[in-house]
């Protein structure tokens, strides 16, 4: 598959393959259009991607760069920037078990170099904004996001600035700072701070914002997440993705890459439903949904669930699509709910997701409590960030034992616990 | 009363290059509709027939989403800034 345009998904007129993301005509969203792909031999298809590198380029021929994987052929190379991908899918039996279904697979993208599945995108987006002669990355983020841009932008040597609300948590402006690059901080929500953006997108001449002007190359990376969990599972759909939204395109991405091997037959089973989870403090797809809408009205967001808080999301209207043309659904979850989610994962299968994993886990104990998932299906979580980024969210949620450096202390605070003593 | 209404780069080539236009009005609706009368060519690409906004297209007054106001219908005060932006969002 090569990319050929960019398409308007909405009245599908078509541009060249530039920096350009909304269409002139209907101010529609454009999305990377491919040729047909010519492949005669699915079998040689999938040794070459598994000869490929450890990282998201192995998956190169279902990218729109020009050049294929960028930098050099080296696995490791940070000369064409960081490596991100091939993070593990993990069988839960533990969380299988605690909600009474049979397979449980979490796919654990908080494995990625900056703990996040944003490395995917920004990896993607940063390669193509090389091609096209860009020589500044910028972004507007929850969080995620920054820690991707500031830190891909150091394994290139590209100057960065990041645009994040002012009250973002603490670990995420750290864990952005760091890199060196230019921490922008906007009294507002992220709303108000990708408005600002997409105004900035159009003045700055060179800069590269990877969600805004990049965003057609951008969101195509999160496809690399299904065709792992397709490779990860023998070449096989899963019955059943449950994943998050905020703005709703990694939902539909995950959709039409699991839509483009199941066509080229390099995969075999059905498209998996979709069910997607948003926090009921910023829930305008879920609302949507409910409401059996087609659009989404924007909301303004209240919920620990920052990674997740787009009020205004722009592609609701395809993730709403998605969930109804898979027999899925979107669901949302309190914020206690979303703290007892992040609890589950982490008790049951010793991955520490931030609050964004929490609601997906406490998403699908949900559709599970309710009956809505058949007990023989296989089962996908997709955990897109790290604990360790969202540390309030679990804080006094359970008891420290201090004691003094004493052997009869240890024993008088596990009094009666069978086997502490020996 | 006399509003600023800012164009995105997207809109200017029908707008005869301008990226900001003054025009006189009281609610949003006036304002869409005096900035149509001075560059007919916009209105076909934010607007349907009968006026809706495109389900792409964000319109704010001072900053804040006119869907949290009252629409097309959300007042202006003299001095108002409308601001015409594609929905684009994720992070």
């Amino acid at each position: 598959m090569a990319a050929t345009a960019l398409k308007c998904r909405e009245c599908k007129t078509e541009y060249a393959l530039e920096a350009r993301y909304v269409c002139e005509k209907c101010f529609g969203p454009l999305e990377v259009d491919y040729s047909a792909p010519d492949v005669h031999d699915v079998g040689e298809l999938r040794r070459k991607i598994q000869g490929g590198p450890q990282n998201i380029w192995r998956y190169a021929d279902f990218l729109p760069l020009e050049n294929g994987q960028p930098g050099s052929a080296s696995r490791n190379s940070t000369a064409g920037g960081l490596p991100a991908g091939c993070t593990p899918l993990i069988r839960a039996d533990r969380l299988a078990e605690r909600l009474g279904l049979r397979e449980v697979w979490v796919k654990n993208d908080a494995a990625n170099p900056t703990h996040s599945f944003k490395d995917r995108v920004v990896s993607v987006a940063s390669a193509r904004a090389r091609e096209l002669g860009f020589t500044t990355l910028a972004c507007a983020s929850t969080g995620n996001l920054a820690n991707a841009v500031a830190a891909q932008a150091a394994a290139l040597g590209l100057p960065s600035y990041v645009f994040i609300p002012a009250n973002l948590e603490e670990q995420k402006i750290l864990a952005t700072g760091v890199y060196g690059t230019n921490v922008v901080a906007v009294n507002g929500n992220y709303d108000d701070v990708n408005r600002l953006c997409v105004e900035l997108s159009g003045e700055r001449e060179g800069w590269a914002f990877v969600n805004v002007n990049m965003r057609p190359y951008y969101a195509e990376g999160s496809k690399t997440i299904a065709y792992e969990i397709a490779e990860q599972l023998g070449w096989q759909t899963p019955d059943r993705v449950v994943g998050p939204i905020a703005s709703g395109s990694q939902f539909t991405k995950l959709d039409k890459a699991f839509a483009e091997w199941l066509e080229l037959g390099l995969i075999s089973g059905s498209h998996p439903t979709f069910n997607g989870a948003q926090a009921v403090g910023c829930n305008p797809v879920a609302h949507a949904w409910e409401q059996g809408r087609d659009f989404c009205q924007p909301v303004k967001p209240d919920t620990i669930a920052k990674s997740l808080a787009i009020g205004n999301p722009a592609d609701g209207p395809y993730a709403l699509d998605v969930a109804k043309r898979t027999g899925g659904s979107i669901e949302q979850v309190t914020d206690d709910e979303i703290r007892h989610g992040i609890r589950l994962l982490a008790e049951t299968t010793g991955v520490f997701t931030e609050t964004a994993g929490g609601v997906t886990t406490a998403v699908l104990k949900k559709l599970a409590d309710q009956g809505a998932i058949d007990k023989e299906e296989r089962v996908v979580l997709v955990i897109t960030g790290d604990g360790l980024k969202t540390l309030d969210a679990v804080r006094d949620s359970f008891e420290v034992h201090t004691i003094e450096p004493t052997f009869d202390a240890f024993e008088r605070e596990f009094a009666g616990v069978s086997g502490a003593a020996r | 009363m006399a509003v600023k209404v800012k164009l995105p780069t997207q809109l200017r080539a029908v707008a005869g290059g301008d990226s900001e236009v003054l025009v006189e009005a009281a609610t949003v609706g006036q304002a869409l509709a005096a900035l149509y009368a001075v560059h007919p060519d916009l209105k076909d690409r934010i607007a349907d027939d009968d006026g809706t906004l495109r389900r792409f297209v964000n319109v704010y007054v001072n900053g804040d989403d006119i869907r949290f106001g009252e629409g097309l219908d959300t007042p202006l005060a003299a001095g108002a800034e409308l601001q015409i932006l594609p929905a684009v969002a994720g992070g």
